[in-house]
């Protein structure tokens, strides 16, 4: 326990070791209190809730998630830290998991100093704060999906900006998989079950739900098992590189 | 008791490229094993490959009788390694750095700083404790990465070239460090700084082109070289002629190399022995005879870095005992 912890310990400590980790919550809350007030009409909209604020997560993930995740393990690989820290005894569960648990750490850091959005809504009217929480911790498991899918692609390589960039364009596929303009353009040309396959294994549909408020326990369960899938991908990259 | 450092047959193929081919070896317990071979030899490959960095195309490694591939994290626990380059975090100072690599190896309270303080001492590392370890010179960060080898007192110590980037009397103290050390843990260190061979190694191997080329004490290699034994005499300039007419035709001296030194004007003259015989006795006979008295007269060991230079490029053929063991991996 104590390995795994310093392991977590130290990814989250590095990302405020450099200015990456201020450059990326100031960007993040600017862009969201941006996106929110006048793309989603946060006011004009007259209603005491968060909807515009959390329809937007999803697509502001797409671009600062793979920022985070890019450099776990490209950064190792390139700097041969990777050596030192696979020859320590460390189970790759260890490393895995607790890189993982520190973007994840990260992000929450960011999300919760969104609380002013809660704050406001609060004193312009009475919202269902129920749905709120529901809103916030959705967030949390999408952000969960994003690092666990740009972990894994940042142990493929030693040069952060592939990692960024095919973690971006994995996330993109997992994002739009189920929306209805994707399924609209492609329905003709692939086989109505590989579409409702695209569907099911959609993060935006399950997201969206749970940002209404409704907290399904197969979407709990979808989230989670997204998340062990892509750790254990990770740790089979992490090996197979180690194969050479 | 078995050897701590026990490889078998290691094999690693990068696609069309077989790194490192066969090498089987032992060390053990008090032993220091000079690592040597040109660079890109496998070397290096080999070190990833008994440390569990990377897996082996064939064959494995035994540390202190754990396999590294079914029981990696009992072989992670006995050994210390510097890898090539000595990586370390760089935006970490020198104290968080080895903070964190002892609570990974499970160190805590009072032990764990009792630890970081005799590994920094060991190394020197007591002014820089709290510098970025990126703001450290090249001597410092390889010191870092010795610290670190070294914090959990292992049994078995794998140092990819510990001295690279030191100063002479860096370089001085981590070879004292090590054979401090040696008595109680069986240590591998790569090198491809000859002198250094010789000054710490209780034995040494030769990889080349990924095979294990030798295997033998640094004296015993020496003895390979053709100036094994060899007499050398410095005589004055006019001498030179009649004391070469005098040494050339003896029997028992294979050839006469005569270097002049450029700043006392005195020729060297080294008289290489046929069969590595030892001609000291045959010298000094044959320059009386001819009227020289050599200024000063020196027996050879061996030069090392001959020997090296003729394994590794193939001009020495393999020891029996290397080989037999190459084969019988294979």
């Amino acid at each position: 326990m104590g390995t795994f912890l310093a392991i977590t310990r130290r990814e989250l400590a590095a990302y405020f070791a450099t200015p990456v980790a201020y450059v990326f919550i100031i960007i993040f809350l600017v862009m969201l209190g941006a996106l929110t007030f006048s793309v989603g009409n946060f006011f004009e909209r007259g209603q005491a809730d968060l909807t515009p604020f959390f329809t937007f997560h999803p697509w502001l993930y797409l671009l600062l998630i793979p920022a985070i995740t890019m450099r776990l393990w490209a950064e190792e690989r390139r700097t041969g830290t990777i050596e030192l820290l696979l020859t320590l005894p460390v189970a790759m569960w260890q490393a895995v998991l607790g890189k993982f648990l520190a973007a994840w750490a990260f992000t929450a850091i960011a999300l919760a100093l969104t609380f002013p959005f809660v704050v406001i809504v609060n004193i312009l009217g009475t919202p269902d704060n129920g749905v709120i929480v529901a809103g916030y911790a959705g967030s949390l498991l999408l952000a969960g999906c994003y690092l666990a899918v740009g972990a894994a692609l940042s142990a493929l390589t030693r040069n952060q900006v592939i990692a960024f960039v095919v973690a971006t364009a994995a996330c993109f596929a997992f994002t739009v998989f189920g929306s209805p303009v994707v399924a609209g353009f492609i329905a003709d040309a692939v086989p109505s079950g590989v579409l409702e396959a695209m569907r099911r294994i959609s993060l935006i549909g399950r997201f969206d739900s749970i940002t209404r408020g409704v907290i399904a326990l197969r979407d709990i369960v979808f989230f989670a098992s997204f998340i062990a899938f892509w750790l254990y991908a990770n740790a089979v990259i992490v090996e197979l590189r180690k194969a050479g | 008791m078995a050897a701590m450092i026990e490889v078998e047959g290691l094999t690693k193929r990068f696609g069309p490229v077989l790194a490192v081919d066969g090498v089987s070896m032992t060390v053990e317990r008090g032993e220091v094993l000079g690592f040597l071979g040109p660079n890109g030899a496998g070397k290096s490959t080999t070190m990833k490959m008994i440390t569990g960095f990377l897996t082996p195309t064939a064959g494995t490694a035994r540390l202190c009788g754990h396999d590294v591939l079914a029981e990696p994290l009992a072989v992670k626990r006995r050994l210390g390694y510097l890898p090539e380059g000595a990586p370390t975090y760089p935006d970490m100072t020198v104290l968080a750095f080895l903070e964190w690599v002892a609570s990974v190896r499970g160190f805590a309270g009072a032990e764990k700083r009792a630890r970081i303080e005799r590994a920094m001492r060991a190394t020197s590392l007591g002014e820089v404790i709290y510098y970025p370890i990126e703001a450290l010179s090249k001597g410092f960060k390889r010191r870092v990465g010795l610290a670190q080898a070294l914090l959990h007192d292992p049994e078995v110590l794998v140092l990819d070239e510990p001295t690279d980037g030191l100063d002479p009397n860096q370089k001085h103290e981590v070879r004292t460090l090590i054979r401090a050390m040696a008595a109680a843990k069986a240590i591998v260190i790569s090198t491809h700084i000859l002198e250094e061979v010789e000054a710490i190694c209780t034995r040494a191997v030769v990889i080349a082109r990924g095979r294990l080329v030798a295997d033998g004490s640094p004296a015993a290699l020496a003895a390979r070289s053709r100036w094994h034994n060899a007499v050398t005499v410095r005589v004055l300039p006019d001498q030179r002629v009649a004391a070469m007419t005098a040494l050339a035709p003896l029997p028992a001296v294979a050839a006469v190399e005569a270097e002049e030194s450029p700043t006392d004007g005195l020729v060297a003259l080294s008289a290489l022995p046929a069969g590595g015989q030892p001609i000291e006795g045959a010298v000094r006979g044959a320059l009386a005879a001819a009227g020289i008295a050599p200024r000063d007269l020196r027996i050879e060991r061996g030069r090392l870095d001959e020997v090296f230079r003729a394994i590794t490029t193939g001009a020495i053929t393999t020891g029996s005992d290397a080989a037999g063991a190459v084969r019988k991996a294979a």
